[in-house]
């Protein structure tokens, strides 16, 4: 692998004495998209802070391009923010904004012009080149902040929540655009979100943090099959999550069953908790289910239907399913031995990288 | 507007007619009469041809310029440094209030502090060095002037600088900027309508004080402000006096529209 072009080496904050950030590591590799998800207060829009600037790190180093930052003001770092609500300077209109930082640089004119039109060009805003700020959509006020930042020609670009305030259909716009961009232009981006779907939709590689913690980092695809724990597993899409017992290697008994299951490393009877997305629940006649339940309730969401089954042990699971269910009726549910994902309790990342690579290929 | 609603504007339309329209229109009434009550343009043709009130306008002006100048000078970074403070409405408080202390009061401290044996000249003795005279000087009158128009010139640009979203020098920092050319490219433009203000509050006032200008200038500070008074009181020449209270007026319409606030329309680069 070659060298990171932002590190993060064990970095802490301090707000007002108060631990924000835990110990953070991080590397951020060329051309990738990364994206940082949480609660909010979970610190993510602190690590941005931290790498454009704005903060400095109570302990440990960041490190832009091999380079150790940590002391370094904003205004010298080569990394732009996409800013959450925009904050465009109003006394300037579109093209001084995104002019304002390769004027900056003190860039001859021609150049400072072929970058502007460029930009916004990329954002599909040329005809706005000479409107002003205030006679913008908020759409095409974050595009503006966008071309903004990417005409300083950052080697990372910082997009902090820079979907939020747009209403659900530009975002998912936005999300495809940003995406290509990215792509097209081959620079890092790292996105911060709450947003889970927007997330997985997006990103190369996924931060998952809580409470000034990452709690687990990975492929959309990892995170979403293989979360690490409770919170993961919960907050990354829907999952039904119940207590079970890993008996030994690849068999695991939860709702009162023994179920096969592709898991190994745990000590033999250890307590585990057992995850199931509800898009690999089946509803079948009760006799060829491997559990069976009663459906509680159900709801229409357009595409599925969301349906809520109880089984024998007050479990309740929560099942995607394109066909509706009857209430009261009782019926089986099937799934497949790689459906079932196994969390153990209060397991770090290495442990569980370790674990799984200890057993995998 | 609804007829009850136009009711509550009764008491001060009543006001207004009789304190600002009514005296307005006697003011001109007056500038455009003779002592015989003949219409005429003689006293704007006399104000014009004479240079005396030439000179007298031109320094009005000038004097009003500098006091403008050096308060803005002053109240800039002074509004600015109050902006980081971490208590800063109290600061502005204590900046206010002497604007509560009653002029002529403010004059006369002054002009213990000044005078001959004052507070100022008893200190330079002190140092061994032989009285000045201070007071009835165009610097004592600029400054005591400045002195008393600071805090008109500071919260208006105190109000527009706590106005501009913090967020914008975030921006401005990330993109490369430093503190400098971000106080110039951003924050300035975006204070620009508090200085515009503070300019009005101080300039406007400034063409026609004259009670600053008897007791701290002495008289040797001549201004329009002097002259209407001189009319008025002493010349008992009521019309020429309203003849410069006319042009102090059409000063005042020159300075808000040369400081009015001009929105940006696009097309413009």
């Amino acid at each position: 692998m070659s060298q990171p072009i932002i590190e993060l080496k064990n970095v802490s904050l301090n707000y007002n004495d108060v631990r924000v950030l835990h110990n953070v590591d991080m590397e951020i590799e060329q051309g990738k998209f990364y994206t940082l998800l949480g609660p909010s207060g979970s610190g993510k829009s602190t690590i941005l802070s931290l790498i454009s600037g704005r903060l400095f790190p109570t302990e440990g180093d960041v490190f832009i391009d091999g380079k150790n930052v940590s002391n370094l003001p904003a205004n010298k770092r080569q990394v732009n923010t996409v800013f959450q609500n925009y904050n465009l300077f109003p006394n300037m209109n579109v093209y001084e904004n995104v002019a304002y930082g390769p004027n900056l640089k003190k860039l001859p004119k021609a150049r400072v012009d072929e970058l502007v039109k460029q930009m916004l060009s990329l954002v599909r805003l040329d005809e706005f080149i000479d409107r002003e700020i205030s006679e913008l959509s908020g759409g095409q006020q974050q595009r503006v902040a966008i071309a903004r930042a990417l005409a300083n020609e950052p080697k990372v670009l910082l997009l902090d929540e820079p979907l939020s305030a747009l209403d659900y259909k530009l975002r998912k716009e936005m999300q495809y655009e940003l995406r290509e961009i990215q792509q097209r232009l081959g620079i890092t981006f790292i996105f911060v979100t709450h947003d889970q779907e927007e997330a997985l939709a997006m990103s190369d590689w996924i931060f998952v943090m809580q409470d000034g913690r990452i709690e687990q980092n990975g492929t959309p695809v990892d995170i979403y099959d293989e979360p690490i724990n409770h919170f993961v597993a919960d907050f990354i899409g829907e999952a039904n999550i119940v207590d079970g017992v890993m008996k030994e290697d690849y068999l695991v008994n939860f709702a009162g069953k023994d179920f096969k299951n592709v898991d190994a490393g745990m000590r033999p009877n250890e307590r585990v908790e057992v995850v199931i997305r509800p898009e690999d629940l089946d509803i079948v006649a009760p006799a060829k289910g491997k559990l069976q339940v009663t459906i509680d309730d159900q709801s229409f969401r357009g595409d599925f239907y969301e349906i809520t089954a109880i089984d024998d042990y007050g479990n309740e699971w929560a099942v995607q399913e394109t066909n509706p269910a009857k209430i009261g009726q009782r019926r089986g549910l099937n799934f497949d031995p790689e459906d079932i994902h196994i969390m153990r309790l209060a397991e770090t990342e290495e442990e569980f990288d370790a674990r799984i690579e200890s057993y995998e290929d | 507007m609804s007829a009850k609603k136009l009711f509550y504007t009764i008491p001060y339309a009543v006001w207004l007619a009789l304190f600002v329209i009514v005296p307005l229109i006697l003011l001109v009434f007056q500038a455009l009469t003779n002592q015989s009550g003949h219409f005429t343009f003689d006293n704007f043709a006399a104000y014009l041809s004479s240079g005396t009130y030439l000179r007298m306008t031109i320094n009005s002006v000038l004097y009003a310029f500098l006091i403008t100048a050096i308060t803005l000078l002053i109240s800039y970074p002074t509004a600015y440094f109050l902006t980081q403070l971490k208590h800063h409405s109290f600061w502005i408080l204590i900046i206010i209030l002497p604007t509560w202390i009653n002029l002529l009061l403010k004059a006369y401290a002054f002009i213990g502090l000044l005078s001959k044996d004052g507070t100022v000249n008893s200190f330079i003795q002190l140092l061994g060095a032989a009285p000045q005279q201070l007071l009835f000087t165009n610097a004592s009158f600029i400054l005591v002037s400045s002195y008393i128009e600071i805090p008109f010139m500071i919260l208006p640009i105190y109000n527009a600088l706590t106005e501009i979203d913090p967020n914008l020098i975030q921006a401005s920092r990330d993109l490369g900027a430093n503190s400098w050319t971000t106080l110039k490219k951003v924050i300035f433009p975006l204070s620009l309508s508090g200085v515009k203000t503070g300019i009005q509050a101080v300039f406007i006032p400034s063409l026609s004080l004259f009670m600053i200008t008897r007791l701290i200038g002495g008289n040797r500070v001549i201004t329009l402000g002097t002259a209407i008074e001189e009319h008025f009181l002493s010349t008992q020449n009521w019309h020429m006096g309203s003849t410069i209270g006319v042009v102090l007026v059409l000063a005042m319409f020159i300075t808000m529209y040369l400081t009015r606030d001009n929105k940006k329309k696009g097309g413009r680069r």
